[in-house]
């Protein structure tokens, strides 16, 4: 799954890739470990929370009015930011956004020719436009300096994770590659020696860089400041030595105001890794205007980027995909998730939230296996902070797949939806469900099997359903239904009662 | 109290003996049960596979079916939690107010089997009897959406001669989710594995639970497996008496 990036436009179906991603059990395995870790630490310090379930209620309300008015809030960031000395960029999609940060990074060398490096914050939203492909296009080079993307690009891999992207790979995995790409044979295989490596490689760029590439956590609208959290520190070094800062943001990023940041950054790190507080809380609102230059980058950038983040909250339904805060909690609770990791998914946002963002990101034209990548257990509800509830719009997502399938000619394509289509015949009627009832236990008959206890079972099951005894066998229809023995008992019943009452009018006779 | 039973679709034609079991427990409390003939299913496998029109006049049919209903009671989590989340969003769709009023009044009368008798009739101890070794999967409808709780447990934990062991990995999902066993046949089976090694770790005789379409799922593996481990319905233990039938 290395290498070429995850992109839902070419990705195989969600159960071809699970299929084949199941077979590395050492990848299964650390999955496994980190979702737990972090499940573990999380639950901790919520349960410290007296209030978790209020403050959950305020951030989805938070959520929720924003998206409501998000014209409104976006129009105010962008004054305020702009009186700030910030410029913001509006992108209508991702080919927009690439174009316009590819422009801005060529213009950043003031004094110099155009720059050929960047370094990067760890930015789900530049992942998902594969800003650092069409950068290297450009003759640019992007360091990513977050530890665990660091760890993904000098492995030439992919995120899985949208909080640890590199989830995936144990200690011995990361020294591997570290000893390889930073070429340093000795490296030894503790934490330490593996942070002191990835500092010294990394302070080299942060010194000699002089444009950074971010994402944002949050963009403040009252302000027009912009908030970034993270637990290394990697990110406040982009935030503060380059001379250029660019910022890439979703729309769907704006809270009203700095008070909202007082909900929202309770939720996000206890929801993500499991922290009291972010080790590393940077908000910054433009540039610093003073005459002797003051501190932090001297021009600052935000490209609020759409790729069809408006189309989602044209829909009722599922808007609410929206309000996610990308703290990855869903994520670690998903046993699902827990199963594949993230790469199955075929796109940067895996797990439950990836299973109704990226089919919407796709204007449902892609990744349509996502929405079923789910037994909607309901684990991902539980613990999101702003309350998605993801299952309801898994279901809404699965209608809509099924009107594609549905329509035209593609149903004739489609033996599920026929099949499913005929059952729903079956159900509106009591007779008729009757019959297929006695129906299915004629067509089960060949596959039936007596077990040692003489019970029958069924061990192999034709097409589709084949799917149900790759490791369950299935049994048998009892020979009486339900129905059946509770019409014979009341009849019975009735009978007994008729028969007390002839009983009884012959005693009277006599 | 009269009673109407909603056996639901895959309990009719595969788990009678559960419908008869909750007949004969609510028989035994002194309730009478009912069985309105007309009832199929409620939608939820279509509803949430995203046969959402398709589901749509089971609505109906349920609602026409049950109207009169004193109480309804069914032994299936996921088929109440498909009635309580769902109905009333269908109804709104339906833009249909007399079926909108009549989901609303129905909607507080129906209950789940272990939900009737630990909420409704305040019951633990049902009078019953079963000397085994017995582990409880909590099913996800139930826990998530119901929040039945610890409800189950507590109607074991009163049957006489049961030996309960707590299963270690309790809230997490067996992996059925209806059509996901077979869409994502893999992922589906791997789940299944951690919950039977769950159900093993125990050394239960049975595995109970308030769904049979988990315990169906997970029973399929531990016969594959020959592990002599049976799924029972709550409703066929607390049916069971000292020396009596079952």
């Amino acid at each position: 799954m290395s290498g070429a990036a995850l992109d839902p436009r070419t990705a195989p179906k969600f159960q071809v890739a699970a299929k084949a991603l199941m077979g590395d059990s050492q990848l299964r395995k650390n999955v496994r470990h980190a979702t737990k870790v972090i499940q573990t630490k999380r639950a901790k310090v919520v349960a410290e929370m007296p209030d978790w379930q209020e403050l959950r209620e305020s951030g989805k309300q938070i959520r929720k009015h924003t998206m409501r008015h998000l014209d409104f809030y976006l129009e105010q960031f962008e004054r305020n930011c702009t009186a700030a000395g910030g410029v913001v960029h509006w992108a209508r999609d991702a080919e927009d956004a690439r174009r316009i940060v590819v422009g801005l990074v060529k213009a950043s060398g003031a004094n110099s020719a155009s720059p050929t490096e960047v370094i990067k914050i760890k930015s789900m939203t530049t992942e998902e436009i594969q800003l650092n492909k069409a950068l290297e296009a450009a003759g640019i080079h992007a360091y990513e300096t977050d530890l665990a993307e660091l760890i993904i690009q000098l492995g030439h891999d992919q995120p899985s994770h949208i909080v640890v992207p590199a989830l995936h790979k144990n200690r011995s995995q990361i020294r591997e590659i570290f000893q390889r790409e930073m070429n340093l044979p000795d490296l030894g295989g503790t934490p330490q020696d593996l942070a002191d490596a990835a500092r010294k490689f990394l302070r080299e760029k942060f010194l000699r860089v002089k444009t950074a590439v971010s994402g944002a956590n949050f963009l403040v609208a009252e302000t027009g400041s912009v908030c970034i959290v993270e637990s290394e520190g990697n990110g406040r070094m982009c935030l503060t030595l380059p001379e250029t800062l660019i910022s890439v943001a979703g729309i769907d990023k704006v809270v009203p105001t700095f008070q909202d940041l007082e909900v929202m950054l309770q939720l996000l790190p206890r929801s993500a890794t499991g922290e009291r507080m972010n080790p590393y809380n940077s908000i910054w609102t433009g540039v610093d205007k003073t005459s002797n230059g003051g501190d932090g980058p001297r021009a600052f950038h935000v490209v609020l980027m759409d790729n069809a983040r408006t189309e989602i909250l044209a829909d009722e339904e599922s808007r609410q995909t929206l309000h996610c805060i990308r703290c990855g909690a869903c994520q670690n609770a998903c046993p699902v998730y827990q199963q594949t990791g993230g790469h199955a998914y075929g796109s940067v946002y895996a797990g439950p939230i990836g299973a109704i963002l990226t089919p919407q990101l796709m204007e449902m034209h892609h990744a349509q296996s996502l929405p079923y990548a789910s037994s909607l257990c309901g684990a991902c509800y539980e613990v999101c902070p702003v309350k998605i509830n993801i299952p309801e719009v898994l279901i809404h997502l699965r209608n809509k797949v099924v009107k594609q399938q549905s329509s035209g000619f593609n149903i004739l394509a489609n033996p599920e939806v026929m099949a499913l289509k005929a059952v729903a015949m079956v159900f509106r009627s009591e007779p008729v469900f009757r019959a297929a009832q006695k129906l299915g236990r004629l067509g089960e008959l060949p596959l039936s099997r007596k077990d040692g206890q003489g019970e029958g079972w069924i061990e192999w099951l034709p097409g589709m359903l084949g799917g149900w005894t790759q490791v369950r066998d299935l049994h048998v229809m009892p020979k009486q239904t339900f129905r059946e023995w509770f019409e014979k008992r009341s009849k019975d019943a009735a009978g007994r009662r008729a028969g007390d009452k002839a009983g009884k009018g012959s005693d009277d006779g006599r | 109290m009269r009673v109407s039973l909603f056996i639901t679709c895959y309990n009719d034609t595969l788990f009678p003996d559960t419908g008869k079991a909750v007949v004969r427990v609510l028989e035994r409390l002194g309730h009478t049960v009912e069985f309105p003939a007309g009832q199929t299913c409620c939608g939820q496998m279509h509803w949430n596979t995203g046969y959402q029109e398709e589901a749509m006049p089971l609505l109906s049919r349920f609602v026409e079916q049950f109207k009169h209903a004193e109480a309804v009671v069914s032994p299936s989590t996921s088929c109440i939690a498909m009635m309580r989340d769902h109905y009333p969003i269908m109804a709104e769709r339906s833009k249909d107010k007399k079926l909108q009023a009549a989901v609303a009044e129905l909607l507080p009368k129906v209950w789940e089997f272990s939900e009737f008798l630990t909420q409704k009739l305040g019951l633990e101890d049902v009078g019953a009897y079963y000397p085994h070794r017995v582990t409880y999967h909590a099913s996800c409808h139930g826990l998530r959406s119901l929040h039945i709780g610890d409800g189950p447990m507590r109607l074991l934990r009163a049957v006489k001669g049961i030996d309960l062991v707590e299963i270690e990995n309790l809230e997490q999902c067996c992996g059925f989710g209806g059509t996901f066993a077979i869409k994502n046949a893999e992922v589906s089976s791997a789940m299944l594995s951690e919950k039977v090694r769950g159900v093993l770790n125990t050394r239960a005789e049975a595995v109970t639970g308030c769904d049979n379409s988990c315990l169906m799922h997970i029973g399929g593996a531990l016969h594959r497996q020959r592990t002599g481990v049976k799924p029972v319905h709550l409703a066929e233990i607390l049916a069971s008496e000292e020396g009596g039938q079952q």
